[in-house]
């Protein structure tokens, strides 16, 4: 069963139409990348599914339930593109942060409990940086911060994460260690939906890519298929070098 | 020490103490949302308030948090309007909340009453405010206490707060309010003009030396004890305006903070 259905959904700004009946579905355990040049609306589509926006037209559904009426929290999660560009003064620790995971799980005026704090170490344990539990935020570096906000996203043991650009900002080997984690959480059940613009990262890891053009339409390949255009395009380009 | 067995002493003290919990409390989640100036409208927003009170022989801390929580939330319905300009909300407010007190001074028939809400006053404190700042302070106290987890969660990230269920928009709503209530209750010790440093100082001193979210939020709260007491004690020795002495004091140690940090 599809756990997020799009149906020709549209989308514009008053300046501007960027989506134009989009369709796709993902299924439990697929890794989706949305790629796009710069402006073709992919954080938008992320937010459209996430219903901080509203579509013009079309329906999406998330575990059969329309987005606008799902309520169960703790089965997405949403690392942002501003993750790493948070206040870097913020007086918080790491333990802290991605103890705020635990809030759609838990609600509203409930504390937490021993089993709760167990959670979490495990989550930083998990994406490698429970050592790092007491310190604060502020002063990891771009790849490591990254991490935490992972972590936070894992504690509620979600069944899907939605990623916008988490390697933005980032040095290139903290965005291999970054998709190599996606990767492995990947493998080890939880559904990802990222939207990217790092090609590695597509091709290595995700099952599917789509492909949103500057004319609002889509196109869901599978990512063998991106892997060979890819380096159809590299040819064309080095033979017209040569 | 005889000064502190006469009961205006006690009352001043007990609202004091009162005041440097909840006042930081707010205010921290003021400065790291970085909305430090909504402190300075919704005190403006006390005084014009205090001196409608003034005007109509009514209690002026009932008008002042009448006139303030009506100034949130029309900060907040601006702010919902403009949601990329929310800034403007605070300008629009204190803007208008400094017409009203100027105009409505000229008919304040007691000049002595309305300049101890200035600068505050120790002296001046009633029974029925002392009975309105420990309910307030109380009920701020809780709700704050009740709500530490999703103004933490929204703090730092408004956006993951929502897709994570925390009801943002009503929380915002309380906060605001609660903003409010604490700046005008606050205004008769420490004096609406200088509430808003007695809000965002302490959090400023505390993040100099802090370790953590809640260890931020203590510290907060021990510095505007600390300032709020030694304030107290030296107004009431050498006869200065509170309000002014205990925000000279916590400037005073934030220079010392910020000396040493700097050293380091």
């Amino acid at each position: 069963m599809a756990i997020l259905e799009v149906k020709d959904i549209s989308f514009s700004y008053p300046d501007k139409s960027i989506l134009h009946r989009i369709s796709f579905s993902i299924n439990r355990g697929d890794f989706l990348c949305i790629v796009g040049t710069n402006g073709t609306g992919k954080s938008t589509l992320l937010k459209l599914i996430l219903n901080r926006l509203k579509p013009t037209e079309g329906s999406i559904k998330l575990f059969g339930t329309d987005s606008s009426q799902f309520k169960c929290f703790s089965k997405i999660a949403y690392v942002s593109q501003k993750a790493t560009a948070f206040n870097k003064d913020f007086p918080a620790t790491v333990e802290e942060i991605a103890s705020l995971g635990l809030y759609s799980r838990k609600g509203l005026f409930k504390g937490y409990d021993r089993e709760d704090r167990e959670k979490v170490h495990s989550a930083l344990e998990r994406v490698g940086i429970a050592e790092f539990a007491g310190k604060k935020i502020g002063n990891l570096s771009g790849g490591q911060q990254q991490r935490v906000f992972i972590a936070k996203a894992l504690v509620s043991s979600p069944d899907i994460i939605f990623l916008d650009e988490p390697t933005v900002g980032i040095d290139i080997k903290a965005v291999d260690s970054i998709c190599c984690l996606l990767g492995e959480l990947n493998a080890g059940g939880i559904t990802i939906v990222m939207v990217t613009h790092d090609i590695s990262s597509v091709i290595y890891h995700s099952n599917k890519v789509l492909i949103l053009s500057e004319d609002g339409s889509s196109e869901l390949i599978s990512s063998q298929e991106f892997t060979g255009r890819s380096l159809m395009n590299l040819q064309h380009h080095s033979h017209k070098e040569v | 020490m005889e000064i502190f067995t006469l009961a205006f002493m006690q009352r001043a003290i007990v609202v004091a103490l009162f005041i440097s919990v909840i006042t930081p409390l707010i205010g921290n989640i003021i400065v790291l949302r970085r909305l430090s100036t909504i402190g300075d409208a919704l005190s403006h927003a006390g005084l014009a308030g205090v001196t409608i009170g003034l005007c109509l022989s009514f209690s002026p801390v009932v008008t002042a948090i009448i006139f303030s929580v009506l100034s949130a939330l029309t900060i907040e319905y601006i702010r919902r309007s403009f949601p990329n300009y929310s800034e403007m909300a605070t300008a629009v407010v204190l803007s208008f909340a400094v017409g009203v007190a100027a105009v409505a001074s000229g008919f304040v028939k007691n000049p002595a009453g309305f300049n101890s809400f200035l600068f505050g006053s120790i002296v001046a404190i009633s029974n029925f405010e002392l009975a309105t700042v420990i309910a307030l302070s109380i009920a701020v106290i809780i709700i704050m206490v009740l709500l530490y987890r999703e103004l933490f969660y929204i703090a730092f990230d408004e956006e993951g707060a929502y897709l994570s269920g925390v009801p943002v928009r009503s929380i915002n709503l309380v906060f605001t309010v609660l903003t409010a209530i604490v700046v005008s209750i606050a205004a008769r010790t420490v004096g609406s003009l200088v509430i808003s440093s007695l809000m965002i100082i302490p959090v400023a001193c505390a993040m100099l030396i802090s370790r953590s979210y809640l260890h931020n939020t203590v510290l907060s709260v021990l510095f505007a004890l600390f300032f709020t007491i030694t304030g107290l004690l030296v107004t009431a020795f050498y006869d200065l305006k509170p309000g002014g002495t205990i925000v000279l004091i916590g400037i005073g140690v934030l220079v010392v903070l910020l000396m040493i940090r700097k050293q380091r």
